[in-house]
C-alpha cells in the first residue's frame, strides 16, 4: 500500500493554497483595521471563507488527520467572526449613537427613570425634612470628606463665601477632570450594583437624594435657599439627571434578573444588558459635560440668575433631546 | 500571538459549545476554562499597574520640569489616563475586530455574542461596566477591611467581602463559565486558537518512508481505531526519542511486526500511520467510523 496517495492527502494539497491566502488575509485584516485590505481582497474573503467552511465539512466527514481538522477549524472560526463581526466604521458608530441609540435607549428606560426619579426626589425631601427639623441628623446625612466647612456649626457668611467661592481658579480644568473621572466611577458602579436585584442600586441614587436635601435644608435655615440652588444645579440638572438614568439603568437589569417574564432568565438579562448598556454609555458622556459645568462654569459664573439659567437651559435641553418624538431612522 | 499545534486530546468536551453558521457548520467552540479566564485577567491588571505606574512617573517627571500653570494640563492628562486605563482598556480591545485584550490574545481567547450575531458595542460596554463590581469592588472592600476600627465595623466590611466575593467567584458556579458581565451583555468567550497547518504526515514530505519494505497485511492494518491513530499522529508530531521507541515495541509487539535490520522507530511508526490512515479512512467513507481498537464491528 503506497501511503502517499490518500484520499485525504489528494484533498488537503487541492484545497490548501486557498486556506493559506485566506490565513493570510485574515492576519493582515486582524493587524490593522479592514481598510488595509484592497476592494478585490475584501470581496475575495466571504468566498474563501466559505470554502474554509465546506472543506471543514469534508474533512470532518473524510478525513482522519487530527491536526488538519483542527486547523480549519480553527482558520473557519477566525473567518467567521470576522466576516459577521461588527465592521461598522468608527465614525458611523458613534454618530449613530449621538442621533438615535442613546437618546431610544433613554427613552426605552423611561418606567425605571421614573422609579429611579421617584427614588431620588423621595429621598431629596427626607433629607430636607430631617435637617431642617433636626440639624445634628446633618453629620449623620454628611459624613465626612463631603462637608468641607458646610456644616450646621458654620456662620452664614461663612456658609455663603462657600457658595461664590472663586479663588479655585488657578486648577479648575484639572478639578473638572477630577470630578467627572469621580462621578463616572461612581455612576458605573450604580449601574453594575443594578446586578444585585437593584437595591444597592437604589440605595447610591438615595443617598444622593439624602446628601441634596439635607445640604439643601442648612442652607435654607439660613435664608440662602435660592443661592445654594443656583451653585448646586448649575451642573446638577446634567450630574443628578445622569444619576438618575444610571439608576434606571442599573434597575432595567436588576428587574430582568428577578423577573425575567416569559423569556428565559438568560435572554432576558442579556436583552436589558444592552439597552442599559447604551444608556449608561451616555451616562458617562453627560457627566463629561457635568464635570466641566461644575469645575470650570461654577467657579467663573457667579450670578445666582445665571447659574439657575444655565441649570433650567440644560435640563430643558437634555430632556428634548431624550424625549422629543423624531422621525424614525433606520 | 503565539501558534502552538492542537492537542491530541482536545479539552474536556463539557465545554464545547455548537455554533452553527448561516452556511450551516457546526464550529464547535470550546469555552474558555475558568483557570484560563482568571489568567487572562490577571496579566491585563498587571499590564494596568504596569502603565498606571509608567504614566505616574512620567506625569511627576514631566510637571517637575513645568512651571505651576502648565503642571495642570499634566495632572488633567494623568487624571484621564488613569480613568482610561481603568475603565476604558477592556473596552477599547474588546471593540476591535479580534474582540479581545491583550492579556485574552496571549492565552488565545476572544469575546463573542452568545448567540453567534454580531458582538455589539453596547454589549462591550455592558461587560466591562460589570467589571466594577466583579473585579474592583471586592479589593476595596478588602482594603476597607484593613483600616477597620471596631469589630462592627469590621464585620459589616466582612459581610462585603464575602458579598462582593460571590461577585468574582460567579463563573465558576455555572456550566457556561459566565461572569456577570457576560450575563447581561449576552456574551460569552471562547478559546480562538491559532493553529499552523502541520505538514500531512502521510504527505510527500515523509515520501521515502513509504516504499515496500513496509507492507502490512490486513490483519495488522485492522489493529487499530481512529482514537489510536490520533494518539499515534500526536506522538510522531513530538517526535520525543522514548516516547516513539515505547509506541512502537508496543505497536510491533501487538500485530506481531519483526523490525528489519537498520529500520528506525520514526520510519516503522510513520509507515504504520500512513496504512492506519489509509485503511480508516477508506472505512470512514463507507459510513463506519471505527471509535477505537475495541470497536469491533
Amino acid at each position: 500500500m503506497n501511503g502517499l496517495d490518500l484520499r485525504s492527502g489528494r484533498f488537503r494539497t487541492e484545497r490548501e493554497a486557498d486556506w493559506r491566502r485566506l490565513e493570510a488575509l485574515l492576519k493582515r485584516a486582524e493587524r490593522g483595521r479592514a481598510g488595509r485590505l484592497s476592494d478585490s481582497e475584501l470581496l475575495q474573503l466571504p468566498q474563501l471563507y466559505r470554502a474554509a467552511l465546506s472543506s471543514l465539512s469534508v474533512a470532518r466527514a473524510t478525513a482522519l488527520d487530527a491536526s488538519l481538522i483542527a486547523y480549519l477549524e480553527s482558520l473557519a472560526t477566525r473567518a467567521y467572526f470576522f466576516v459577521y463581526g461588527t465592521r461598522t466604521r468608527l465614525l458611523q458608530k458613534v454618530t449613530g449613537f449621538f442621533r438615535h441609540d442613546w437618546p431610544m435607549a433613554v427613552r426605552g428606560l423611561w418606567r425605571e427613570t421614573l422609579v429611579s426619579a421617584v427614588i431620588f426626589v423621595a429621598a431629596t425631601l427626607i433629607g430636607y425634612a430631617l435637617v431642617i427639623h433636626d440639624p445634628d441628623w446633618y453629620g449623620s446625612i454628611m459624613p465626612g470628606a463631603m462637608e468641607q466647612g458646610r456644616d450646621p456649626t458654620a456662620s452664614t457668611a461663612a456658609l455663603k463665601a462657600i457658595l461664590y467661592d472663586t479663588h479655585h481658579h488657578e486648577g479648575l480644568s484639572s478639578f473638572a477632570t477630577f470630578l467627572f473621572t469621580h462621578n463616572a466611577q461612581v455612576s458605573i458602579l450604580a449601574f453594575a450594583l443594578g446586578f444585585a436585584f437593584c437595591i444597592p442600586t437604589a440605595l447610591l441614587v438615595a443617598e444622593n437624594g439624602l446628601g441634596l436635601g439635607a445640604l439643601f435644608a442648612l442652607y435654607a435655615s439660613r435664608g440662602l435657599g435660592f443661592q445654594v440652588g443656583g451653585w448646586l444645579f448649575i451642573h446638577g440638572a446634567t450630574e443628578l439627571l445622569a444619576t438618575i438614568i444610571a439608576g434606571a439603568a442599573g434597575f432595567r437589569i436588576g428587574w430582568a434578573v428577578i423577573f425575567p417574564g416569559d423569556r428565559p432568565r438568560l435572554d432576558a438579562a442579556s436583552a436589558a444588558g444592552r439597552t442599559a448598556g447604551a444608556a449608561m454609555a451616555g451616562v458617562v458622556v453627560m457627566l463629561v459635560f457635568a464635570g466641566i459645568l461644575e469645575g470650570v462654569g461654577r467657579q467663573t459664573v457667579t450670578a445666582d440668575w445665571a447659574r439657575w439659567s444655565i441649570a433650567w437651559v440644560s435640563l430643558v435641553l437634555w430632556l428634548a433631546y431624550f424625549y422629543l418624538p423624531r422621525g424614525k431612522t433606520a | 500571538m503565539t501558534v502552538s499545534h492542537p492537542q491530541a486530546s482536545p479539552a474536556s468536551k463539557s465545554l464545547v459549545r455548537a455554533l452553527v453558521t448561516p452556511e450551516g457548520v457546526d464550529l464547535r467552540l470550546t469555552l474558555a476554562s475558568a483557570g484560563e479566564r482568571a489568567a487572562a485577567l490577571l496579566l491585563d491588571l498587571v499590564i494596568i499597574v504596569v502603565a498606571l505606574i509608567v504614566l505616574t512617573i512620567l506625569a511627576v517627571a514631566a510637571a517637575a520640569t513645568m512651571k505651576a500653570k502648565s503642571q495642570e494640563v499634566v495632572q488633567m492628562i494623568w487624571l484621564l489616563g488613569a480613568f482610561v486605563l481603568r475603565s476604558g482598556y477592556f473596552l477599547l480591545f474588546e471593540l476591535t475586530s479580534r474582540a479581545a485584550t491583550p492579556g485574552k490574545r496571549a492565552l488565545g481567547l476572544r469575546v463573542v455574542a452568545r448567540d453567534g450575531g454580531r458582538l455589539t458595542a453596547e454589549a462591550v460596554f455592558t461587560r466591562n461596566a460589570l467589571r466594577e463590581i466583579e473585579v474592583f469592588l471586592p479589593p476595596i472592600f478588602l482594603m476597607a477591611s484593613s483600616v477597620a476600627g471596631d469589630p462592627i465595623d469590621g464585620l459589616i466590611v466582612l459581610m462585603a467581602v464575602i458579598w462582593s466575593g460571590a461577585f468574582m467567584l460567579f463563573p465558576l458556579f455555572n456550566r457556561d463559565r459566565l461572569r456577570m458581565g457576560d450575563i447581561v451583555a449576552g456574551t460569552w468567550v471562547v478559546k480562538s486558537p491559532r493553529f499552523a497547518l502541520a505538514p500531512d504526515l502521510a504527505g510527500a514530505a515523509n515520501r521515502s518512508v513509504f516504499t515496500p519494505a513496509f507492507t502490512f497485511t490486513p490483519e495488522q492494518v485492522n489493529a487499530y481505531g481512529v482514537k489510536e491513530l490520533e494518539i499515534l499522529e500526536d506522538v510522531l508530531r513530538r517526535r520525543d526519542p522514548r516516547t516513539l521507541k515505547a509506541v512502537a515495541s508496543r505497536i510491533q509487539g501487538k500485530i506481531g511486526w519483526a523490525p528489519a535490520p537498520g529500520e528506525t522507530d520514526v520510519a516503522f511508526l510513520t509507515a504504520y500511520y500512513g496504512a492506519l490512515r489509509g485503511r480508516l479512512e477508506h472505512r470512514l467513507l463507507f459510513g463506519h467510523r471505527r471509535r477505537d481498537k475495541f470497536d469491533k464491528a
